[in-house]
């Protein structure tokens, strides 16, 4: 398993030599420092703790600032940390840096982020329900309709797909084709879209359904 | 420039498509793979629209093949499209020439520019 921490830089389009277009999202892969190691012995499991881009020193917290000592960055800290589960431990040590050349062309991966935030929506763009009919005596255009029975429960059931809150939410995008690494920008580009604005945090991982 | 723009770039060929606009009798020259050889296969026809910005930018060609009228969609920065030559300059006021789907004969025809 192999991972980084990444931004979405936004889509665009390459053309194959065959001469076949690809859409295609540029992400900013790294450089990505590593921060800590769990493993086996100490930790009950193997993983390496990254962190990408650079956090104001005032919004960083004494005891996060502390824990980054190890890794040099207590002056220095990261904008995120996140964690990449291996199959053993580590061969890399605290304070290495790992870049987009961790991935190359035509790997897979899996590919998360934070999906626009879509506020309060309708449940025929949040779940999309059917509707009602404008005409022909139609009188639920779109709303739910019915959302439940009589008496008999006399309960509405847990999960029932209502409007509220749409976006904003975690989501991964598997499977996604790297088409191209760029080491001197440290930018991949893999085929397809991803959640998330352009600018928005990305995490990118080797794909777990692909075997690489 | 960053990194987006930066791979636009190295897609982009305008600077060797040349200069034609929607009207224009154009002749397009295609790679085409045939078994193991490549060969140019020159397709000639008129400009009736030119859509998208950017590297998406793609033009179609229309022209009459055997009787048949034929329309082909071409992304203008593809790597398969090898040359294109204007053999000859139309006079529109539309950017869309859309029109001349519907028309036949004499009216589907687009004026020269002199």
């Amino acid at each position: 398993m192999k991972g980084l921490i990444g931004k979405k830089l936004g889509m665009t389009q390459i053309f194959e030599p065959s001469g076949r277009r690809v859409s295609v999202t540029a992400l900013q892969a790294g450089p990505c420092t590593v921060t800590c190691l769990r493993t086996q012995e100490r930790d009950g499991y193997s993983a390496i703790q990254l962190g990408f881009g650079r956090r104001s020193l005032r919004k960083t917290t004494k005891p996060v600032a502390g824990q980054l000592q190890a890794a040099g960055l207590a002056e220095n800290p990261p904008l995120r940390l996140r964690e990449v589960r291996l199959s053993e431990d580590a061969a890399v040590a605290v304070g290495e840096t790992l870049a987009a050349d961790i991935f190359a062309e035509g790997e897979y991966v899996d590919v998360s982020g934070r999906t626009k935030g879509r506020g309060f929506q309708g449940v025929v763009r949040r779940y999309r329900f059917g509707g009602g009919r404008a005409s022909h005596g139609g009188a639920w255009l779109r709303k739910p309709g019915s959302i439940g029975m009589c008496v008999n429960p006399g309960k509405i059931y847990k999960g029932r797909k209502m409007p509220g809150r749409m976006g904003g939410v975690k989501r991964t995008c598997q499977n996604l084709r790297v088409v191209g690494v760029r080491p001197q920008d440290n930018v991949i580009l893999v085929e397809g879209a991803v959640p998330g604005p352009s600018g928005g945090l990305v995490m990118i991982r080797e794909a777990v359904k692909k075997g690489n | 420039m960053n990194s987006l723009q930066k791979i636009a770039r190295e897609t982009d060929k305008r600077e060797s498509i040349g200069d034609f606009a929607v009207g224009d009798t154009i002749r397009a020259d295609l790679l085409i793979v045939e078994g193991e050889k490549e060969r140019i296969q020159s397709l000639t026809g008129t400009v009736i629209a030119r859509n998208g910005g950017g590297v998406a930018e793609a033009i179609t060609i229309r022209r009459i093949s055997y009787g048949q009228a034929v329309e082909h969609v071409l992304p203008l920065h593809s790597p398969r499209v090898a040359k294109i030559t204007v053999t000859r300059r139309g006079k529109v006021r539309r950017a869309k020439l859309y029109y001349i789907r519907g028309q036949q004969g004499k009216a589907a025809r687009v004026k020269e520019l002199r």
